[in-house]
């Protein structure tokens, strides 16, 4: 079928890390032979067989992949235009695409013989995907969570202390996601010899951005199969939210050399991106080096990085993979912003129209997808990436009720 | 010859290993910095490592963290940091200043812009922490051609083939981090050290300093013994931290401190330089 047939040669990153003029390694010296060891690794084990193998089994027994793609249709009523699809990534074993990055990381690390793990995390999300991996594999967890997130995910810390994981506020800088990055580094630095850091999104030195990506498209792989099967063709849209961008790339990647499917990632708009409350780098920064990578940043004229503002803590976050920075350049992928309000109302709708309740993340990409749907109209197929559930959210929600639950 | 060359061909003379403390500039708040620098050359200081203030500074303990952090809520711009240089450099001409920071302010002042400024403030060297060689190639042309030297980190985590990358794309000196972590953190394995130093000095005819983990004096006069230069951060910026506002209090502190891990230097049984001459 013609539809299917890649229209365009898409290769990166280059050897070094590089998406064009983006991502790289951009560390201190004591992580580059960290960082070598893991990028041998992981290309070896990449082709593994029965590291593949292993992989494979545990999506599909412990994390319950194939997770479902699922034709909205009041929702799509409720929009009035383009037929509306989730792909349920809040289905997945503790609720968010997360645990199909630390399923694979968590077994790297042990082929590595490392018996320590360490996170940084901001929802709490990919926090209790490490620790959830770590009990199952008996290894020691640390998550590094800033103090601020640590208030509005409290259900989240407490999954993780049942875990059995170690969580330990950040008290620095504006004690939220980047903060956490910060520290996690710092324990890497002091810890290289048995520790292994599982980074939660497309983001830092490489070989993260690639590796992460390589284990989240198993969601554009299952949902282009999916959409053959479901609709006989390829959608017309697929809209993801965007923070570091992790569940974004891995709905996208698989897509990247269809040309006629568009990508839309949405990131944070918080109070709207023509006001300092955003989060939104790819719609409304610069060009910088934060975190091991060269991508878009929310900085200021002097280069120092700005606090952001989501109500989301999954996309509170002031950079973004380096792949997207390269998918933004060439125009492969569109990237849109949805404030906060946006996104809580569709959080609403989708709970009322489908019984679902999305993860506030999730929702500023339902809330594009309604703009789209009415653009693209009737004819039209788009696919939103449900990334995880909206359980540990219902406080925020609340909040903004004036209701305390 | 640039100025840190000429101080290590002097300190060779002398037989005496280097003595480079390290502040944040603008902490406390930008007037304080100058008058500390001159106090610390005066006390005995052969170099200033001067720290360029950042809100992600990833590679650093929570002292300097917090350094970092109070410059910048008093507005201390990468511009401010240079005038504070050259504002240095009126009263004395011959100190090296070897500038430290990360990335993110360099590239957003402009690579070619910053060399410049920098070379015009009068700074000697510049280690940017997280750019490593292979990425930093642009910078670093641009910094020899304004007379400024890209200095480079080692680790104990360096293999040796990128030892020989770093040797070979340095100047000024080699900078050897002398413990796995972020600076301000304890315990320094002096054998470990000693062993790496020797190494290095085979692979480079660049003087070694030796930094991250040294926080008093006994320890200051042990790495003498076998390093060209000795890092003191963390240890300095407590000191300033614990005198609050009292800028000249923090400056009699640091004046004090700085004396007396000169004389534990002096009194070390010679430095690298003198025991290979």
């Amino acid at each position: 079928m013609n539809a299917v047939e890649p229209s365009v040669n898409y290769r990166y990153p280059d050897a070094r890390g590089h998406f064009g003029p983006y991502g790289g390694t951009f560390v201190a010296e004591t992580l580059m032979r960290p960082l070598a060891e893991l990028r041998d690794a992981y290309q070896k084990y990449m082709h593994d067989e029965d590291f593949l193998a292993q992989l494979d089994a545990d999506l599909a027994h412990y994390v319950g992949r194939p997770s479902p793609l699922y034709f909205a249709e009041r929702l799509t009523d409720h929009f009035g235009g383009a037929r509306v699809f989730l792909k349920r990534e809040d289905l997945n074993h503790t609720g968010a695409h997360k645990i199909n990055n630390t399923v694979g990381q968590a077994l790297l690390a042990q082929r590595l013989g490392k018996r320590r793990i360490i996170a940084e995390t901001g929802a709490g999300q990919h926090g209790v995907a490490s620790a959830t991996v770590s009990a199952r594999l008996g290894l020691d967890c640390v998550v590094y969570m800033g103090r601020e997130d640590i208030k509005r995910q409290a259900i989240n810390v407490y999954r993780m202390k049942l875990l059995g994981a170690e969580v330990v506020p950040v008290e620095s800088g504006s004690k939220t996601l980047k903060d956490a990055l910060n520290e996690a580094l710092r324990d890497w630095v002091a810890n290289v010899e048995d520790t292994f850091y599982i980074i939660g999104t497309v983001a830092g030195p490489h070989p993260y951005p690639a590796m992460v990506r390589d284990f989240q498209t198993v969601i554009g792989r299952e949902t282009r199969g999916q959409m053959l099967a479901q609709t006989g063709g390829l959608p017309d849209a697929v809209v993801a939210c965007v923070g570091g961008g992790s569940n974004a790339i891995g709905i996208f990647y698989p897509f990247i050399e269809d040309a006629q499917v568009a990508l839309y990632g949405v990131e944070a708009g918080g109070d709207g991106i023509d006001t300092m409350r955003h989060a939104a780098p790819l719609c409304a920064g610069k060009v910088g080096v934060l975190h091991g990578q060269r991508s878009y940043v929310m900085e200021d004229e002097d280069g120092q990085i700005s606090a952001t503002h989501s109500i989301s803590a999954g996309l509170d976050y002031p950079g973004v993979g380096p792949e997207h920075a390269w998918l933004k350049d060439v125009g492969r992928a569109s990237y849109v912003a949805v404030t906060d309000a946006a996104a809580m109302e569709a959080f609403h709708l989708l709970a009322r129209k489908e019984g679902i309740l999305p993860a506030l993340e999730s929702a500023h990409a339902l809330a594009y997808a309604g703009e789209l749907a009415r653009e693209l109209g009737r004819d039209a197929n788009i696919v939103v990436n449900l990334s995880g559930r909206g359980d540990k959210d219902i406080h925020t929600v609340a909040a903004q009720q004036g209701i305390t639950v | 010859m640039g100025r840190i060359a000429q101080t290590f061909e002097s300190l060779r003379r002398q037989r005496r290993a280097a003595l480079v403390p390290f502040v944040t500039a603008g902490d406390p708040e930008p007037s304080a910095t100058v008058p500390l620098m001159h106090s610390m050359v005066e006390a005995g200081a052969d170099m200033i490592e001067l720290g360029i203030p950042f809100s992600d500074p990833m590679a650093d303990g929570p002292v300097i963290q917090q350094a970092s952090e109070r410059a910048l809520a008093r507005g201390v711009h990468l511009a401010d940091v240079l005038a504070i240089v050259a504002e240095f450099r009126v009263q004395d001409p011959a100190t090296p200043v070897i500038l430290m920071g990360y990335l993110n302010p360099i590239e957003a002042a402009g690579y070619e812009a910053f060399a410049r400024r920098a070379g015009e403030a009068g700074a000697d060297g510049l280690i940017v922490v997280d750019l490593p060689p292979e990425e930093g190639e642009d910078l670093n042309r641009l910094l020899r051609n304004n007379g400024i030297d890209p200095v480079f980190l080692l680790a104990p985590t360096t293999t040796p083939e990128r030892l020989q990358v770093i040797c070979d794309a340095a100047s000024g000196f080699i900078y050897y981090v002398s413990l796995r972590g972020v600076t301000g953190s304890a315990n320094l394995d002096l054998a470990e050290v000693r062993t790496r130093i020797a190494q290095i000095k085979q692979q480079t005819s660049l003087p070694v300093g030796v930094g991250f983990g040294i926080s008093d004096a006994a320890t200051a006069g042990h790495v003498a013994e076998f390093a060209d230069a000795i890092i003191v951060g963390s240890a300095v910026v407590k000191r300033i931290a614990e005198c609050g506002n009292d800028v000249e209090q923090a400056r009699r502190k640091v004046a004090a401190f700085v004396r007396e891990l000169r004389t534990a230097i002096e009194s070390g049984t010679g430095s690298a330089q003198a025991a290979q001459s």
